[in-house]
């Protein structure tokens, strides 16, 4: 039963976070209607805006202590980071462990920015062009940012952890009259729980009770009516799109004590999201919530030993698996709407 | 000083090969005049580094890259030499070899089979390449390997751990420097026994694929014999980013060991993970909840960060070794680029050196002479003591590193620390040990 | 003539002439040049990668190319074909012909259940399903499958393999009863070095016979139909007409393309590994399409050969090469233009090719073809205003 209860606890965080990821995607579907492959790398990018700061705050400046010396011989050049030296070494050291939440404030603005530039200098001449089109030219995007942070970063991933004081693990499990340390959770990944519950909300709610969010949607409906009454739609799908790249970079920021970021993670998660995004049915955010948390579920499922002994490998496929069966029983996924990206 | 092995049979076997390979009616091409694939014509001869330069071990192979310039310089006489000095055989003297400057080509084999050999064929149709050296994965190292043997080329495999590349997928023209899981194994049993006793059940992760199964496989064998139980092993895809599933369950397994079959991205990750699943802070069965990694790499541990510190695993060789041989290297390697080799650098140059040293000892590029020059061939002074090349298989014999994730590192190099230096005898096994079984040596091919 | 108009087999005479001169166009500097060493690429496993790629994409653009259906999942009925012919290999004998028929037979077996099952849905639900087959034919091949496809390893042949039908002093490589693929005649003229290789020729043959085919499928009524479903399904349904059974049919002969591929893949290299059906490869199939020119002839074959040629040259130049090529200029200039050059060569090759999909795909929609044309289309201009030029002036 604690095995059981670990599995659904771990199906709920996968699932939130492959929600919080196709969130993004969704969203520039559902209002601008185009394929955005890029949509892995604006993830990636997120995730290096962490290490970025991360980066920042260890600049440091070299004194060198005669006393020691290097691998070669020479004296030790020690490395003290100017935050240290300013702020103390106690606060700059926290400073520094803050740096994956810090970075939330740092990728906002940054990451909107990024998606402003993209819509209004590429993507804007592509809305009336092919998906294939759209495909390629936002892959070819996604090929470029990767090798751009490669030659920046390197191409071995990169530890950024959380601060200090997420590094443990809370024991559901006492809560609910289990043993101690039966359903332990690490805390960080709650964190990133919660984190993605809170965002999706925040989402939902500025489409569905601001203004703006109805005209988005009026335009998501039928974009010629809304521009015929006089509205300026297409700004209003420029912000869409930054706030889009906002949401995938902070998935990326918090993301990152759990997976170490590399320059490929883009590409690992751009399948991920499409699959996710599809089978939640095209243009629908709900669906898409939806077919994250289904998806993580039962992926963690799949991954129980017990399972695996009954059908080897299908912690492999189990994400395939059910997008076939359900684009085979639902024509538009979950909850997608007709005519929507058919043909 | 030198002592040739180039023996007469050897001639003879060559030349007789040769002959009956121009005695087959089909066109033949000009360089099957000299009896084998490329034989170098001018004042040059061209090696081929096929390394992965793009995907997940792009800066393993980045530094092996570095290290096969280092060795060519040292082969052609630029620079202090590095191990040159140190290696215990004379004859290379920086003047190329056999009076033959060195020249190199490199290629990217992105860590895929197919793209390898798509490399490797170009370096040999096109850049007449001699031998080819390098690579980062086993699955890509037993496909060049095939290649090379069907060419007529000399392989000198980089970094690749798995049994089958000088077990069943040996090959005669192939050669491994590199250790491998079965030694991983052996070399960690004793010291696992000292510090975490006999009485023990592990939990394998493994990914699942055929050098994951194969260090599984070692793992398990020297563990249980020294008294360990196995609780389980799970196969975990590759590339799987979030492992937090198949940590989960090892929570309530009864299991007080951790051993994760994993290696580069997914290493980092799942260690990173485990440790964040507070598994190092939990006592199971009245003991501390330990994690072992059994293959350890350089930028693995600097991707892992702090996660590492306390745990086991092992090497093929680390720039922190004394001997002469290492130091020699780590100060030409350094000077040039800054920073300490990692193992993956160590072996492709060692490869390159004992490769060239064949060459001069057999006095010829012929594959199937240098094939006789390196089978059994015993040397010294390279950074892992007294190293035998074994004929029955290709396999060096040589003494393997036990590591430990360092508890206080004072750089970002450090974060391994030796704890012991596993005697070769130690790690040495019968060529037809049933994890190496299957294989068939074949003969050497010089092609054309 | 062969039943092409005069167009279309004008297009088919240069086809079949690039493909048998190949060895000689492709290389064009002479063998030992700076030049010549970096960019020639006359040899024969990338030439056989040209048109076995070029047979894949021509494939893949019957069923792109005429209905519109964007298969995601096209790598794995090149890695299915792959795995037949290697198993033939290993079972029969080093004979290609069982390995190449097997391959197209088994691709096209797969294609028809995968086509059936996937053509129930269209748009991007058409190519999540694609995709979603083959990555699971990838993650099985890779692991749960081993023992059929020797996982990441990729399946080999080995010496002690069945091999029934092998007597004794057959060739030990693939062959086509006795004729070596890997035997080549190599011609030397002045600095330049031919090399006419077995294998390159046999696929070669399979290339222009491919290519003859899909002229002739893109002319016949059949091609017109896919044509019309691209246009309009709904209408096409709407006239009485059930669509799904010209559907089903481009959707196999085009996996029966990709099967023939993979086959011969495996016969000029005995080998063949997972990773060719992993979801990367297929895109690689749709950027080829699309950088060539989807829904033109000749437009496949000039993007496979572009993404193979970046492949295997520009990621093996690197930084010494380059200072070989600047060592006239002053050193300051030679480092100067290195540093400038260094990010997109070796290593770098992806953001060579990364940028190269967006120029294309922003300025040239057509893709290569149109660029062609344009450039074409130029030199008409200036012809046909010249042509005005002299027949307004005896008016003046």
């Amino acid at each position: 039963m604690d095995a059981f209860l670990l599995q659904i606890l771990n199906g709920l965080d996968k699932g939130a976070a492959y929600a919080l990821i196709a969130l993004g995607l969704t969203l520039i579907f559902g209002t601008l209607g185009v394929v955005n492959f890029a949509h892995g790398a604006l993830f990636m990018i997120g995730a290096f805006c962490a290490v970025t700061l991360q980066r920042i705050l260890s600049f440091s400046f070299t004194t060198i202590d005669e006393t020691r010396t290097d691998f070669l011989g020479n004296p030790l050049k020690v490395q003290t980071p100017y935050v240290e030296s300013w702020f103390g070494p106690e606060l700059g050291a926290a400073i520094q462990d803050w740096s994956v939440p810090l970075a939330i404030l740092m990728v906002i603005p940054v990451m909107f920015l990024f998606g402003w530039i993209m819509e209004r200098g590429l993507i804007k001449h592509f809305y009336t062009r092919p998906h294939a089109d759209q495909i390629l030219v936002t892959f070819g995007l996604a090929i470029v940012i990767g090798e751009l942070i490669k030659y920046f970063f390197g191409a071995n991933p990169i530890q950024t952890p959380a601060p200090q004081m997420f590094l443990g693990t809370i024991d559901v499990g006492s809560w609910l009259g289990f043993d101690r340390g039966a359903v332990a959770y690490p805390m960080w990944r709650l964190v990133y729980f919660m984190f993605s519950l809170l965002i999706i909300a925040a989402v939902f709610a500025f489409l569905q009770f601001t203004t703006f969010g109805m005209v988005v949607r009026a335009g998501m409906a039928d974009r010629e009516t809304v521009g015929l009454l006089g509205i300026d739609i297409d700004k209003r799908f420029t912000f869409m799109f930054g706030l889009a790249a906002a949401v995938a970079g902070m998935a990326g920021v918090m993301y990152t004590p759990i997976l170490s970021p590399h320059y490929n993670i883009g590409m690992d998660f751009l399948v991920l999201s499409f699959v996710v995004v599809v089978v939640g049915g095209m243009g629908s955010l709900p669906g898409a919530v939806l077919a994250g948390f289904l998806l993580g579920i039962l992926q963690s499922f799949a991954s129980m030993n017990e399972v695996k002994a009954l059908i080897p490998g299908i912690d492999q496929i189990i994400i395939y698996l059910i997008a076939i069966i359900i684009l085979l029983t639902r024509p538009r996924g979950l909850m997608g709407r007709k005519g929507v990206m058919e043909n | 000083m030198s002592k040739s092995n180039f023996s007469r049979r050897g001639v003879l076997k060559t030349g007789a090969i040769a002959g009956a390979g121009l005695a087959l009616p089909t066109y033949l091409s000009a360089a099957s005049h000299s009896g084998f694939t490329n034989a170098p014509t001018g004042s040059t001869v061209t090696f081929g580094f096929n390394v992965p330069q793009t995907g997940p071990y792009a800066e393993e192979g980045l530094d092996e890259l570095r290290a096969q310039e280092l060795a060519v310089e040292h082969l052609n006489g630029i620079g202090d030499g590095g191990m040159l000095n140190t290696f215990s055989s004379k004859v290379l003297d920086g003047t190329g070899i056999l009076g033959k400057k060195v020249n190199f080509v490199t290629g990217d084999t992105q860590t895929k089979s197919d793209v390898a050999r798509a490399s490797a064929q170009s370096m040999i149709q096109k850049d007449n390449c001699i031998m080819i050296n390098g690579g980062s994965s086993s699955g890509v190292a037993v496909a060049v390997q095939g290649l090379c043997q069907e060419a007529g080329v000399i392989f000198m495999a980089g970094l690749t751990h798995s049994n089958d590349t000088t077990g069943k997928d040996k090959k005669a023209n192939g050669f491994r420097h590199f250790f491998n899981a079965y030694m991983s194994g052996a070399a960690l049993g004793p010291v696992l026994q000292k510090e975490y006793g006999t009485d023990r059940r592990a939990y394998h992760l493994t990914a699942d694929y055929t050098w994951g199964w194969t260090q599984q496989e070692s793992i398990q064998a020297s563990t249980e014999a020294l008294g360990w139980e196995t609780a389980q092993n799970v196969l975990t895809p590759v590339g799987a980013g979030d492992f937090s599933s198949y940590i989960a369950p090892v929570l309530n397994s009864g299991a007080d060991t951790l051993i994760l079959n994993h290696y580069g991205g997914d290493m980092v990750n799942s260690l990173t993970q485990a440790v964040q699943f507070g598994l190092r802070d939990r006592q199971v069965n009245g003991k501390d909840f330990t994690i072992i990694v059994p293959l350890y790499s350089e930028l693995m541990a600097a991707g892992a960060g702090s996660n590492i510190r306390g745990v086991f695993g092992s090497m093929n060789w680390n720039w922190q070794l004394q001997d002469e041989g290492t130091q020699a290297f780590v100060r030409s390697f350094g000077q040039k680029y800054g920073f300490p080799p990692s193992n993956a650098a160590h072996t492709c140059y060692v490869q390159t050196l004992l490769y060239a040293d064949a060459v001069t000892r057999a006095g010829s590029f012929n594959p199937c002479a240098v094939v006789e020059a390196l089978e059994d061939f015993e040397f010294d002074g390279m950074g892992n003591g007294p190293t035998t090349y074994r004929g029955a298989d290709h396999q060096c014999f040589k003494d393997v590193l036990v590591m430990k994730g360092a508890e206080n590192p004072t750089s970002q190099y450090d974060t391994l620390e030796i704890v012991e230096i596993t005697p070769r005898a130690q790690v040495e096994y019968d060529p037809e040990h049933p994890m190496f079984a299957g294989g068939n040596l074949g003969t050497c091919n010089p092609g054309a | 003539m062969l039943g092409l108009n005069k167009s279309d087999f004008k297009l088919f005479l240069i086809v079949c002439l690039l493909a048998l001169a190949a060895p000689i166009l492709l290389n064009p500097f002479p063998t030992d040049s700076a030049l010549g060493q970096s960019f020639n690429a006359g040899y024969p496993a990338l030439m056989q990668r040209f048109v076995i790629f070029g047979i894949l994409v021509i494939g893949f653009n019957i069923l792109f190319g005429l209905t519109g259906y964007l298969s995601f999942g096209h790598a794995a009925f090149l890695g299915v074909g792959s795995y037949a012919a290697v198993w033939m290999f290993k079972l029969l004998s080093y004979n290609v012909v069982p390995a190449i028929l097997l391959s197209v037979v088994v691709a096209g077996v797969f294609s028809v259940v995968i086509g059936y099952v996937s053509l129930r849905r269209s748009g991007i639900y058409f190519s999540i399903l694609t995709l979603a087959f083959a990555q699971m034919s990838y993650q099985l091949a890779y692991s749960v499958l081993t023992p059929i496809t020797n996982g990441e390893t990729g399946l080999q042949v080995y010496n002690n393999d069945p091999q029934i039908l092998m007597r004794a002093g057959d060739p030990t490589v693939p062959h086509l009863f006795g004729w070596r693929m890997n035997d080549k005649t190599e011609l030397s003229m002045g600095g330049w070095n031919f090399v006419f290789e077995n294998g390159y020729y046999l696929a070669a043959i399979f290339m222009i016979i491919s290519f003859y085919l899909a002229i002739r499928i893109f002319r016949s009524p059949f091609g017109m139909m896919l044509r019309a479903i691209k246009s309009n399904q709904t209408r096409m349904s709407y006239t009485g007409l059930n669509t799904k059974p010209y559907m089903l049919a481009a959707f196999v002969i085009s996996g029966m393309y990709a099967g023939l591929a993979g086959g011969l893949l495996a016969a000029m290299d005995p080998l063949t590994g997972a990773e060719r059906m992993f979801w990367t490869a297929s895109g690689e199939i749709v950027v080829m399409a699309i950088l060539g020119g989807v829904g033109t002839l000749i437009g496949p074959v000039l993007g496979a050969g572009l993404i193979k040629y970046l492949e295997n040259i520009v990621s093996k130049i690197n930084d010494s090469i380059l200072h070989s090529w600047f060592a006239f200029m002053p050193d300051w200039l030679d480092n100067l233009l290195v540093g400038i050059i260094h990010p997109f060569i070796g290593k770098g090759w992806h953001l060579t090719l990364g940028l190269l999909f967006m120029a294309v795909v922003i300025f040239l929609p057509g893709g290569l073809v149109q660029g062609g044309q344009k450039i074409g289309a130029l030199f008409n201009r200036k012809k046909k205003s010249d042509a005005a030029d002299g027949a307004t002036k005896p008016a003046e």
